[in-house]
């Protein structure tokens, strides 16, 4: 499981490469919190495009995340969904709270639309 | 129905071993020619039954988790089984977005997961005695369909 970040202003833009369960959960929370010490990132898109598997250690990651983010008054969205993690979405309401594009480049300019 | 296959695993209960698990399975269950999406969900709610086993059933990674597969006509059955704390409330257990931990960040949506994945789950559990948490998965089977894996 590895983890590539891109900061763009304020939006921190994280790919996901690998499968997302209990034992890469720990890693991948540190990772992501340390990256949001920074205060100014007020967006947060994550990209599944390679991320093969999720189960529900993966839910409580995105959802730990999302806490922190819309405190700041800001969103986390998650683009290029692939079929593999479609139902553990679905199931986990995590479709209802994070806002969902199917490129990283629309995410980025839904968010450059509203924050101007 | 009559048994057509069975396998059974055995591996110390290690966080490092869940991705083993669920592929293994996954890999036992393909002689019923699942589609992706019936992969897909097994591989998932062995996830999260071996997950559970290495938390909470275990305090250390020295222990031991067991998992039978077997293979019937059109389903596939799959046994977690460890010899941990057990559960003392399995209803409680089972309910959504309930967790025993929630300082780990769990999301409490194991069970839940299991449930909508597979199409039977039973947990046997009692305080000290381990748990065992059987799932069924029936397999469609049809060889008309085309998006085979």
């Amino acid at each position: 499981m590895q983890m590539d970040c891109k900061r763009k202003g304020d939006i921190l833009i994280v790919s996901m490469n690998g499968e997302l369960d209990h034992h890469h959960a720990e890693k991948i929370r540190d990772s992501l919190d340390k990256q949001l010490e920074d205060n100014s990132i007020r967006y947060l898109i994550l990209d599944l495009k390679n991320l093969h598997f999720m189960d529900s250690s993966g839910i409580g990651v995105f959802i730990g995340r999302y806490k922190t983010i819309t405190k700041r008054g800001g969103r986390v969205c998650i683009t290029n969904i692939n079929p593999q993690l479609d139902r553990i979405l679905e199931v986990s309401g995590l479709r209802r709270i994070l806002k969902e594009y199917d490129t990283v480049k629309h995410a980025v300019d839904s968010i450059r639309g509203v924050s101007k | 129905m009559n048994v057509k296959n069975e396998m059974k695993l055995e591996f110390l209960s290690r966080s490092q071993n869940e991705a083993f698990a669920r592929v293994a399975v996954a890999a036992f269950a393909a002689q019923l020619d699942p589609t992706l999406e019936e992969i897909a969900d097994i591989k998932t709610a062995v996830s999260e039954a071996v997950t559970n086993a290495i938390i909470h059933g275990y305090d250390n990674p020295n222990e031991t988790v067991q998992i039978i597969t077997r293979i019937y006509d059109n389903y596939v059955e799959i046994e977690v089984i460890d010899q941990g704390r057990g559960i003392e409330d399995i209803d409680l257990a089972r309910q959504p977005l309930y967790t025993s931990k929630p300082e780990l960040e769990r999301s409490g949506m194991g069970f839940t997961v299991m449930e909508t994945f597979m199409d039977e789950l039973e947990v046997s559990s009692a305080p000290g005695q381990g748990t065992k948490v059987r799932m069924v998965k029936n397999i469609s089977n049809d060889t008309q369909e085309t998006e085979r894996d």
